[in-house]
């Protein structure tokens, strides 16, 4: 015996101990259900990761943009309206009032990791006889490139930008017949035109995208859009993604400026992120069940076993109290032995899945994301749904009369 | 005067109260058991014997009537102190040994100093070893019980009830289920630790020659003690 032990732990593992088949039997029922949530969580941690990285490395997570422009209706007094037809305003490019004001207020949030004003807005590609309409995306660089990582999605020459450079997607270089080097004109607003050379063509991993997008420096893009020293958005990440949409409405509030959060722009993809956990978490919810109820049929025949036992126990002076830690103490043990064995299982069925199922291209599906809390938090719980489970035939056996338990 | 390590008053217990199957099981029952004397419990089956044992024993109550131990009344403790009274004054051997199966022939007989203390120790292991020397059993101590045979099974079940050095120690049919010269062997053995230790017992038979070697015989028939 180990002298290190209490009397309950002894006489907890000496009886699954010798209820080896039952024990085993059970364990490894617990071992494939902890092994299922291991395998799940991984898995949808992973491809969830890789959907977000996907999103959030092309877009930010909060952009600020300036407020509607809408008609005022002319009013002879108060209610009164000289029109009742009151036509939508088209929306012409300006800038963000005060844009380095509020670039800094934004700065100074501790929540924001990145803040970068962008002129965006609409041009004209031409190369010789093809021309092609474009969208246009000013950015300063050194932080833009902190938002959208764009050096990511660069397939040919880099993403170095002067105010004579334009990066192009590959399929508006496929229709200009544009390589790097190659220049281009570019007519803005106001027949302003520049000429500018590709130092950089990307693949966004969207055909339209790539017919379109275009990056060029931040003064080039406010010479081609009319809009000297202004800019149309100011782009943020944040260091939670999940907060973008309450620190939106707050900038919203406290500034004149629109912000929207990359959850309202992608509401469809949170709502499938949102899906993705619910039935992760509902998966886990009838897995610790079908393992509480396992546990506890096991106790339960358990104890109508060991009665005798109980009941000599109890006559050797055995207080309720152990009898009760006793049984609580095999749930706990085997929640406990079935999770490492589970954590083990799930481990190696993700390696598996990983290295047997590959994307068209033979890249991976979903990135190995193995987090040492995964493991406690699974481990803890099959170990707690082991004790809870366990409570009803834990009593059962405290409760029971040492004069019946002996005659059996 | 002889201590007295037991005593009834006019104990009485009744099953089903208020029920159509009510029974009268023990009926004014007085009794005494001196420090130090072996008494034999005798009568037919059916007539009260180990429900008497079970009360006298702790592990059930008289429905009326005053149980002391030791000279401490129990009626009115709770249960913590009833099971820890039983625990450190009472030692049982049952009929069918009950060992249990999961430990060792030396282990059930550390089982109940276990209970008590909480965590093994040397002393307890030395302790429960110099007991199974007493009992003629130490070659074969870390035997799992249920490999050995009736007799040493039953030498290992006195054992532990000897574990905690217990003023009485109730034997409820020790010898029922063993050969003649088992019974007598395990009988000599109880006789013979009541002798040099002085402990009290209480022993339940149907065995007549074994009854008369006894101290004392009580005789309960239909709930009533006759002699």
């Amino acid at each position: 015996m180990n002298r290190l032990l209490p009397f309950e732990w002894i006489a907890a593992v000496r009886f699954l101990r010798e209820g080896f088949m039952q024990t085993l039997f059970i364990i490894t029922g617990i071992a494939i259900g902890v092994g299922v949530i291991v395998f799940m969580s991984a898995l949808l941690t992973g491809l969830q990761a890789n959907f977000v990285k996907r999103v959030l490395t092309s877009q930010p997570q909060i952009q600020l943009v300036p407020p509607d422009q809408v008609a005022r209706p002319q009013r002879q007094q108060t209610g009164v309206m000289e029109d009742a037809v009151i036509q939508r305003p088209s929306q012409r490019v300006i800038s963000i009032d005060q844009w380095p004001k509020i670039r800094d207020r934004m700065l100074a949030i501790p929540e924001v990791t990145a803040v970068s004003p962008t002129m965006a807005g609409s041009a004209l590609a031409i190369r010789g006889a093809a021309s092609r309409a474009i969208s246009v995306s000013g950015i300063d660089p050194a932080t833009y490139y902190k938002i959208v990582r764009v050096p990511d999605y660069i397939i040919a020459g880099d993403a170095r930008l002067t105010n004579d450079d334009i990066i192009v997607g590959t399929e508006l270089a496929k229709d200009l017949g544009a390589a790097i080097g190659d220049k281009l004109n570019v007519q803005g607003v106001k027949n302003a035109s520049v000429t500018l050379k590709i130092t950089g063509v990307i693949d966004l991993g969207n055909k339209s995208a790539n017919e379109r997008q275009t990056y060029v420096a931040l003064r080039t893009a406010q010479s081609l859009m009319g809009v000297a020293g202004g800019v149309t958005t100011i782009d943020m990440t944040l260091d939670d993604i999940y907060n973008a949409e309450i620190l939106a409405t707050q900038i919203q509030r406290s500034n004149y400026v629109e912000a929207d959060s990359w959850i309202a722009t992608n509401a469809q993809f949170f709502t499938a992120v949102h899906a993705q956990q619910t039935s992760n978490d509902m998966i886990r919810l009838f897995v610790a069940l079908s393992v509480a109820f396992g546990i506890a049929a096991v106790l339960v025949v358990s104890v109508i076993q060991r009665s005798k036992d109980i009941g000599i126990l109890r006559a050797m002076g055995s207080s309720r109290g152990q009898v009760l830690r006793i049984f609580l103490l095999q749930g706990g043990v085997l929640g406990f032995a079935g999770a490492l064995c589970g954590c083990a299982l799930g481990t190696a069925g993700l390696y598996w899945w990983h290295a047997a199922v590959r994307q068209a291209d033979g890249t991976e599906l979903f990135p190995l994301i193995l987090t040492a809390s995964l493991f406690v938090y699974t481990t803890l719980l099959a170990t707690v749904t082991g004790l809870l489970a366990a409570m009803a035939p834990a009593l059962r056996a405290a409760r029971l009369d040492p004069v019946v338990a002996i005659r059996g | 005067m002889a201590e007295q390590v037991l005593r009834l008053e006019h104990v009485c217990k009744i099953y089903n109260i208020g029920l159509p199957a009510q029974t009268e099981v023990l009926h004014d029952i007085d009794m005494t058991l001196d420090k130090g004397q072996f008494l034999a419990l005798t009568g037919p089956s059916g007539s009260g014997k180990s429900t008497l044992l079970n009360i006298i024993g702790l592990l059930d109550r008289p429905t009326t009537g005053r149980l002391f131990i030791k000279g401490q009344e129990t009626g009115r403790m709770g249960d913590a102190e009833i099971t820890q009274l039983r625990g450190h004054t009472i030692g049982f051997v049952f009929q069918d040994h009950h060992l249990i199966s999961a430990f060792t022939a030396l282990e059930n007989v550390m089982m109940p100093m276990l209970v008590a203390s909480g965590f093994p120790s040397r002393r307890i292991a030395e302790r429960a070893h110099e007991i199974m020397v007493l009992v003629g059993l130490e070659k074969v101590e870390n035997n799992l019980a249920m490999n050995m045979s009736g007799g040493q099974q039953q030498r290992v079940a006195i054992a532990r009830a000897l574990a905690m050095a217990p003023d009485l120690v109730l034997a409820d049919e020790p010898t029922g289920n063993l050969d003649t010269k088992s019974a007598d062997s395990v009988f000599e053995l109880m006789r013979q630790i009541n002798r040099d230790s002085g402990t009290s017992f209480l022993m339940v038979t149907h065995n007549l020659d074994l009854a008369k070697r006894c101290d004392r015989i009580i005789d309960v028939v239909d709930g009533r003690i006759t002699a």
